[in-house]
């Protein structure tokens, strides 16, 4: 059904594509002048994780369509799967994609457990796989060839985070509460080891079940702390503040790229405003690149555009620039990956972008305050102001590389409890 | 003890919730021996129309009150329909029936979807009901009480309903011994549509008494159908009680369970109902296995 349906989608942009080829005649490559390149995008458009899911799709139309349906000079073919969310279905349709579709590129899918589920799979058939989930080890201890992130790992806008709340806003005790799965324990993990590196003390993690509606036992076992880090994604971050603000809860909030989101700005109440998040994207930033692609995803979507459009986008711009460097040509799939890890782009929408030698984005990272806004743009009346900018963010946070792999990766126990 | 009040009282709530949901699920399940897999997405549409009718999201903003009742009366008539003109096409054939009501709810959730996107959406809180009770370290949203009350106010309708009027003794009859009510004289069938009718505007309206608290999101009908089939299978079948106490068991459950053991809270929650169907198939009130 759905899929149906972004056919036909990619069928009006394909027909706008020609149309627009014809008139203006790119300089295209002589090699690409037959087939199509092929580019496949897992994402979910039914269940809880829908929002963003729909965003990412919209973030790779929009990218399509201002190009001209063209990367690298070879028209594409675009093919959109919905794995609802859950590792069995991503697997599935990420079979689909490679084996009957024979993609070139898959973009996707969202979640870190989604991830986890195709890690092997897409190493086996060497098809380069450019995400925005989380799900760490796949650039650090089993690093994935086939694998590139240009977002970010669940831990990185954490690091940043924790270090931030100890450091600039001075809090010395915190509680965690996240979704009690793979991208869950990493975000906090993170929180919790740049937080505790710099003199803060988590003492109490929370974990909570998917699809949980009614968050109340949860915050009720919230207290004796300065700041609470949650890190839900999707739309639980609506309810979750919502059910916070009702109970009275005045313990400051951080959290990370999916939490306080630019996308949400629209649902939310007052009851976000103060809330701290740290993204590696933001509605703000205020350059040429960011200004295109918000205008163009206003213009085709009327949408406001948070981290999950703006991550796909941003995966679209380093395929096209990979594609441009290999030649135009996916044939050789070790000199495709390589040229892809190779990327340098200098005004994506969320900045400047480069990649480590294990395929992770090193970027910016933006931290904002969500405040009342009344003429904010694009009709909002809660903006995120950002009031630091974190330059060249890897990974590894401000530890060595060795010593941070040393560490086991961030897990439900890990980094433990410490007394304090 | 703060902690321990304000989960007894969340678990209250979140029970009076559930029993809205539920009472209509094990009605239909009582009278028409199938377990209604659309009930979620009645539950979810309801809590979409409200915040629709609430939200300004139309030309008009109607008052909380007034998007609640259209919302529960457009839902009933959408129950109606889905009785009338799908399951009646199969009567009898029970799997099928069950199988069409699941094949529905995966209609109701892409339609949602397209209608009114991915994004949650809000649910303001009737402004003569926000803000919260202090009772020394005890802090309460006076919402959250307000629906103890909603609750316990249809909880002795729908039993004066049942107990006290000519049509709810028709329906307990149907749900008794639905041949014996034939041969008596009583159109079984078409109290059906009715019940149905019933069952969905009551989905409906707990869906939209919840969205201030729940918020309105794509899955909101996975993350409760299973919840009110769990009250259903421990209170018994047909019975309103059963799926009051059911309904208040499961509440303190998940709760405390979420609260104290979060690592077993799907565990804990699941099994009374586990033990229920081994010493007990019929459910805690219930009069006939299903």
């Amino acid at each position: 059904m759905s899929r149906k349906i972004t056919r036909r989608k990619f069928m009006a942009t394909t027909a706008a594509g020609a149309a627009l080829a014809t008139t203006f005649k790119f300089p295209t490559p002589a090699i690409a002048q037959g087939a199509p390149f092929k580019l496949g995008l897992l994402t979910v458009k039914t269940g809880g994780l829908a929002q963003g899911g729909i965003q990412m799709e919209q973030g790779v139309l929009t990218w399509l369509k201002e190009h001209g349906n063209k990367m690298a000079g070879r028209n594409v073919e675009f093919f959109s799967a919905d794995t609802g969310g859950k590792p069995a279905g991503t697997k599935t349709k990420a079979q689909e994609l490679i084996e009957r579709d024979k993609v070139d590129v898959i973009l996707g899918p969202l979640a870190a457990f989604e991830l986890l589920a195709i890690d092997d799979y897409i190493e086996q058939h060497k098809t380069p796989t450019l995400s925005l989930a989380g799900a760490d080890d796949l650039t650090q201890r089993r690093p994935n060839p086939y694998f590139l992130r240009p977002s970010a790992c669940s831990s990185q806008a954490m690091h940043v985070m924790g270090h931030y709340a100890a450091k600039e806003m001075g809090k010395k005790k915190a509680i965690t509460i996240d979704w009690d799965f793979a991208f869950g324990y990493e975000q906090e993990g993170g929180f919790q080891a740049a937080f505790e590196k710099d003199g803060g003390c988590v003492v109490k993690k929370l974990w909570t079940p998917l699809g949980t509606p009614d968050y109340t036992p949860y915050i009720a076992q919230i207290a004796d702390c300065d700041v609470v880090c949650q890190g839900f994604p999707g739309g639980v971050p609506l309810r979750f503040l919502k059910q916070y603000a009702n109970f009275g809860l005045k313990y400051p909030l951080v959290t990370g790229e999916t939490g306080g989101d630019d996308a949400l700005l629209h649902s939310f109440g007052d009851e976000a405003v103060g809330q701290i998040s740290c993204c590696p994207y933001t509605l703000d930033l205020d350059t040429d690149g960011n200004k295109r692609f918000i205008a163009a995803i206003q213009k085709q979507f009327n949408v406001v555009p948070g981290f999950y459009a703006a991550g796909l986008y941003v995966n679209c711009d380093v395929v096209e620039a990979g594609l441009k460097a290999a030649g135009g040509t996916t044939d050789n799939k070790e000199k495709f990956m390589a040229a892809l890890k190779a990327v340098d782009l200098k005004d994506t929408p969320r900045g400047p972008i480069k990649f480590d030698h294990l395929g992770n984005v090193v970027g910016d990272f933006y931290v904002r305050v969500c405040e009342k806004r009344p003429n904010a743009p694009y009709g909002l009346k809660l903006w995120n102001k950002t009031v630091k900018t974190y330059k060249d963010v890897s990974q590894f946070w401000t530890w060595p590389e060795k010593e941070f792999l040393a560490h086991p990766v961030y897990s439900r126990d890990y980094p433990p409890l410490k007394k304090c | 003890m703060t902690f321990w009040l304000l989960l007894t009282v969340n678990s209250i709530t979140f029970g009076g919730l559930l029993f809205l949901l539920a009472a209509g699920f094990s009605l239909i399940f009582g009278l028409m021996r199938i377990p209604n897999l659309t009930h979620g997405s009645l539950f979810m549409l309801g809590a979409y129309f409200g915040a629709t009718f609430a939200g300004g999201m139309l030309a008009i903003t109607f008052n909380f009150w007034i998007a609640v009742l259209m919302a529960t009366i457009l839902v009933a008539i959408f129950g109606t329909v889905i009785e009338r003109f799908l399951l009646r096409q199969l009567p009898g054939q029970q799997m099928a029936q069950v199988l069409v009501t699941l094949g529905i709810s995966f209609i109701v959730a892409d339609f949602c979807l397209m209608v009114w996107g991915g994004d949650p959406v809000r649910v303001d809180t009737p402004e003569s009901l926000t803000g919260f009770i202090r009772y020394g370290p005890l802090v309460f949203p006076h919402y959250r009480l307000a629906v103890i009350v909603i609750a316990a106010v249809a909880t002795v309708a729908l039993w004066l309903l049942l107990d006290r009027t000519r049509l709810g003794a028709m329906i307990r009859a149907g749900v008794d011994d639905p041949d014996m009510a034939r041969v008596v004289g009583i159109r079984v069938s078409q109290l059906f549509t009715i019940v149905f009718a019933l069952g969905a505007g009551l989905a409906a309206f707990a869906g939209i008494i919840g969205a201030p608290i729940l918020s309105v999101y794509p899955g909101l009908d996975q993350d409760m159908l299973p919840l009110a089939l769990v009250v259903v299978i421990l209170g018994g079948s047909g019975s309103l009680l059963g799926s009051f106490v059911g309904s208040i068991i499961i509440g303190f459950i998940y709760n405390f369970g979420q609260a104290l053991l979060p690592e077993l809270s799907y565990f804990v929650l699941f099994l009374p109902m586990l033990v229920v169907l081994i010493v007990r198939p019929q459910g805690l009130f219930g009069r006939f296995v299903p």
